[in-house]
């Protein structure tokens, strides 16, 4: 085929839309937005003659990157505290990653625009690249790196762990309910365009900081497409904004989607970035940083705001929430200590924190010492077995938390914990805005107005519920966190791979019981109840019970 | 000349950890631990194909422990395995109950049902797509380039070049809807990550074919004077000839809440009876003898693309549910009704594509010989299958 220019080629292949003369497609997938047809234009202009080897070239910088890592012998020089997080993170990423390419369909059906769904297709084909590259960059870790355990039964893992089930929302998100909300919402305008600049960018750049090369080259190549997902979201955006009746469903779902994300990505990343590192050079950013450019500036001043002029309702509040949440109520130290008092759940080695550590904290957030630096100091004290019980069940002034029924993270900032009876339960949300995702958004009705297609938020939202009166070491067999040697936990709450430092199912077996939060808030009679709430309510920072002075 | 070093510049350590496979022995350390240990291979030996695809897509009579965590309004959660009329064994088993104390009843014996069981043969993954359609477009431009410098379209007789513009250039309509509205549509529902992953790269063949028959139609355009580029779209949207493959083609996008259906009724009754009479036995045949070499190359990388690939997968999946252990006689049923209806709509428009065989100078084989070869082939297909040919296919 002749060389045709891009413009030209993508112009011919606009040829192509179909307008139905005997049958219209089924809709499988609904949405209560409405669109008119407009003509509105293909934002990605890709013809696949010049996609595939394109693609192809990314791939073979990719796989050649990765025989040379093997080659050059990165792995020793890769950080374990850095390698072990990315247990968790890459056994999460390819569901959301697929999960976004079975996305791709729901828009066909909602958006009544052909010329859209070439760009939404060559989406579909990225996330299929994207998932099954990054299964693949997991096995490279799982065969070359110390440590396999926790990479060799990865997706097991993710889908029996509670973090696993926290990330999942970033999958399953993407894939049910409302199609415009799922596959655009939820998708392309918030998750893709504002929080994978720190999976894909900032990540991959502490990812290097600490010996790994191949992370960034894998996730900056991805990046690399997702960049043209950006388009596909805005597109549609503005399709949906040129009807008056779908903003006051917009504004419902830019509250869930914004306030969902920073939930659940907020808590991941900003763990990984902050506690995963050994690079504690002042002047590299903290996560704090990072986000008040990447997602502030970046994505709420550049992106959101100018959409204002065109009826867009922007969640304000929601945003300067969130940054208060990370910068003044310690969000992602709340959730990392929480990851750590709970290692025994999970399935990765999570390092403790040392003085050089502590030092970076203070000096990046200003008070950090004063909130975590004994809890951090006790974490190290128990980590070895000597005796003692693993964290979660010896006293360092930690309160298990409840879990926020919506988002699923616990309710870690203890002053904004609310409760509230939905559909016949006492459920904890971590935040007012999580309650009413749950109460409110995801509903039949919203403020008066039939919503036929939203989704349901459901399942075994609380994990503990599942083993509420199960002995420790019941648990973390029944989960399969168990090492080649039958006894040897997977997770350590250090790096320390000499056999006689390691926990083993024995140490569980002389724990308390594993009890659920949630299980017993529905025992509570009203006045046991409240009495709970407003201790809760009390507790805090860094976990310690309410009136606690140290 | 010296070279002065930036002093503040602030740049990580690399920093020696020995973090690497085989540093020390400790449980877990050893050969056997560096494999994903969660499914159980097709065949002896884990390929890289199942590592990066099978169990991606949870199930909860797997390990998905806490259920799905978000549900469509009608209750329906992740991907119901009652999206599709056809059964794998097991299924009708319960999934296991959680709740309260329950534990994560995590699967003791895997798969739990037969629909795991499903591998594409052709063990499509990122890497291998890249690879092959690069190459498919990279081969077709080199031969559209080489022709282009020959003159060789030049040889074309008038009567051949009406019939490309309109003809050839109407299947790109087929292609295209397949490959948004029948292969990508599905891909949302599937019940493992095996299948949808299957159903898009067959998507991806099918868009990237539409879009080489436009671009070639470009070509031509600028190539060939007369030559009209739109003639196609009017073809597709007027031609008698073209109405009844179109009424098939968007009714198998209408299909009611069955991907199952969707994709036999495209890739087993549709393509053979309807796709390779179009294109091997009319344009693949009539092309050389009117001075074109050209076309045939075009058109046989996605002949190629369905009948070593797509059609593949596609007997794989249903070849194992005409054999269920459970299911077999459930589904031959069901894909038995759904021969007698889609073969009389195929048979029927391809009827009507007859006309087209008397359009070129130098004819093709018969009609009847060519709809002959892909009637034969059809049952041979439906046999393999374990299916009987419906007797709609000797009218």
């Amino acid at each position: 085929m002749s060389r045709q220019s891009l413009a030209k080629a993508h112009q011919k292949i606009q040829e192509l839309s179909w307008e139905p003369q005997y049958h219209e497609p089924y809709m499988k997938y609904g949405t209560d937005y409405t669109f008119r047809k407009a003509a509105k234009k293909d934002p990605l202009k890709q013809v696949l003659r010049s996609y595939f080897p394109m693609q192809e070239e990314k791939d073979n910088r990719v796989y050649g990157a990765s025989d040379g890592a093997i080659r050059g012998n990165m792995f020793r020089q890769v950080q374990e505290r850095w390698l072990e997080w990315q247990k968790l993170f890459l056994s999460i990423i390819p569901l959301p990653e697929i999960s976004a390419a079975r996305s791709m369909p729901m828009l066909f059906q909602a958006v009544p625009n052909p010329e859209l769904h070439n760009g939404q297709a060559i989406q579909m084909i990225d996330e299929v690249r994207h998932s099954t590259i990054q299964q693949n960059l997991k096995r490279l870790y799982m065969n070359n790196y110390i440590d396999p355990a926790g990479f060799n039964n990865t997706l097991r893992n993710f889908h029996s762990d509670y973090c696993g089930t926290i990330g999942r929302q970033f999958a399953e998100g993407f894939i049910t309910g409302d199609a415009i909300t799922a596959a655009s919402i939820y998708l392309t305008i918030v998750a893709e365009t504002a929080f994978t600049n720190t999976l894909f960018v900032a990540m991959p750049g502490e990812a290097a900081a600490n010996g790994d090369y191949l992370l960034p080259t894998v996730f900056h190549s991805v990046q690399s497409d997702e960049s043209r997902h950006i388009s596909n979201g805005y597109a549609t955006l503005l399709m949906a904004l040129s009807d008056e009746d779908n903003r006051q469903l917009l504004e419902r779902d830019l509250r869930y989607a914004w306030w969902n994300n920073h939930r659940v990505v907020d808590a991941a990343i900003g763990t990984f970035i902050e506690y995963g590192t050994k690079d504690r050079r002042k002047d590299r950013e903290s996560y704090a940083e990072m986000w008040r450019r990447w997602i502030y500036d970046d994505y709420y001043r550049a992106y959101l705001l100018p959409l204002e002029k065109y009826g867009l309702v922007i969640p304000h509040d929601l945003i300067e929430e969130s940054w208060n949440q990370i910068w003044n109520k310690g969000y992602v130290h709340e959730v990392a200590q929480f990851f750590a008092t709970g290692w025994v759940a999970n399935y990765w080695r999570i390092d403790s924190m040392t003085d050089e550590d502590f030092e970076w904290f203070e000096y990046k957030y200003p008070g950090w010492y004063d909130r975590y630096g004994k809890w951090w100091e006790n974490y190290n004290r128990l980590s070895r077995p000597n005796g003692h019980h693993a964290i979660v069940a010896e006293d360092v002034d930690y309160v298990y938390p409840h879990r926020c029924w919506t988002c699923m993270v616990p309710c870690l900032v203890r002053e904004d914990m609310v409760v509230d009876k939905v559909d016949g339960q006492w459920r904890t949300y971590c935040h007012e805005a999580c309650r009413w995702t749950d109460a409110v958004a995801f509903r039949p009705t919203y403020e008066g107005r039939d919503t036929p297609n939203m989704g349901k938020l459901v399942g075994h939202r609380e994990w503990e519920t599942l083993y509420h009166g199960w002995n420790w070491a019941d648990v973390i067999q029944d989960m399969g966190f168990v090492r080649d040697d039958g006894k040897t936990l997977t997770a350590q709450p250090h790096l320390d791979l000499d056999p006689k430092k390691m926990w083993t199912l024995d140490h569980m077996r002389r724990m308390p019981h594993v009890a659920s939060p949630n299980v017993i808030l529905n025992e509570m009679s009203d006045s046991e109840r409240e009495a709970f709430v407003a201790d809760y309510n009390a507790q805090g920072p860094a976990g310690r019970p309410a009136g606690s002075t140290s | 000349m010296t070279t002065t070093e930036n002093s503040a510049r602030s740049v990580p350590k690399p920093t020696f950890t020995d973090a690497e496979a085989g540093a020390k022995e400790f449980p877990d350390s050893g050969p056997s631990a560096r494999r994903y240990n969660y499914y159980k291979p097709a065949k002896r030996k884990q390929t890289h194909y199942e590592d990066v695809t099978v169990e991606v897509q949870p199930d909860p009579r797997h390990y998905l422990t806490q259920g799905w965590i978000y549900g469509f309004a009608d209750g329906s959660r992740g991907y119901p395995l009652d999206w599709t009329k056809l059964k794998a064994w097991g299924v009708d088993n319960p999934e296991p109950e959680r709740g309260p104390g329950s534990g994560g009843k995590p699967v003791q014996d895997w798969p739990a049902h037969g629909w795991h069981e499903f591998r594409d043969p052709n063990e499509e993954w990122e890497l291998t797509m890249f690879r092959y359609n690069a190459n498919v477009e990279r081969q077709i431009g080199q031969n559209v380039e080489n022709a282009r410098n020959a003159k060789a379209f030049d040889q074309w007789t008038q009567n051949w070049v009406r019939f490309v513009e309109r003809h050839v250039g109407a299947w790109m309509h087929i292609e295209h809807i397949f490959g948004l509205y029948i292969f990508a549509a599905c891909n949302r529902s599937g019940p493992t990550n095996m299948h949808n992953t299957a159903m898009a790269v067959n998507s991806e063949h099918k868009i990237r074919f539409a879009q080489d028959l436009a671009l070639y139609n470009l070509t031509l355009t600028e190539e060939i004077e007369g030559f009209d580029g739109a003639a196609h779209l009017d073809a597709w949207n007027n031609d008698a000839e073209w109405q009844g493959v179109r009424k098939v083609a968007e009714a198998l996008t209408a299909v009611d809440d069955d991907w199952g259906e969707m994709i036999f009724g495209t890739n087993i009754v549709f393509e053979p009876l309807l796709g390779e009479l179009f294109r091997s036995n009319l344009v693949q045949q009539a092309a050389p003898g009117n001075g074109d070499y050209v076309t045939p190359t075009v058109m046989g990388a996605g002949e190629y693309d369905f009948a070593q690939r797509d059609l593949r997968w596609t007997q794989a999946c249903m070849g194992l549910l005409t054999q269920d252990k459970e299911f077999a006689d459930h589904n031959k049923q069901i894909m038995q009704g759904w021969l007698s209806h889609w073969v009389p709509q195929c048979l029927d428009a391809a009827r009507q594509l007859q006309p087209l065989w008397s359009q070129p100078d130098a004819k093709p084989p018969r009609f009847e010989d060519s709809l002959d070869r892909a009637k034969n082939r059809f049952a041979g297909i439906l046999s393999d299958l374990g299916l009987d040919a419906p007797k709609e296919l000797s009218q």
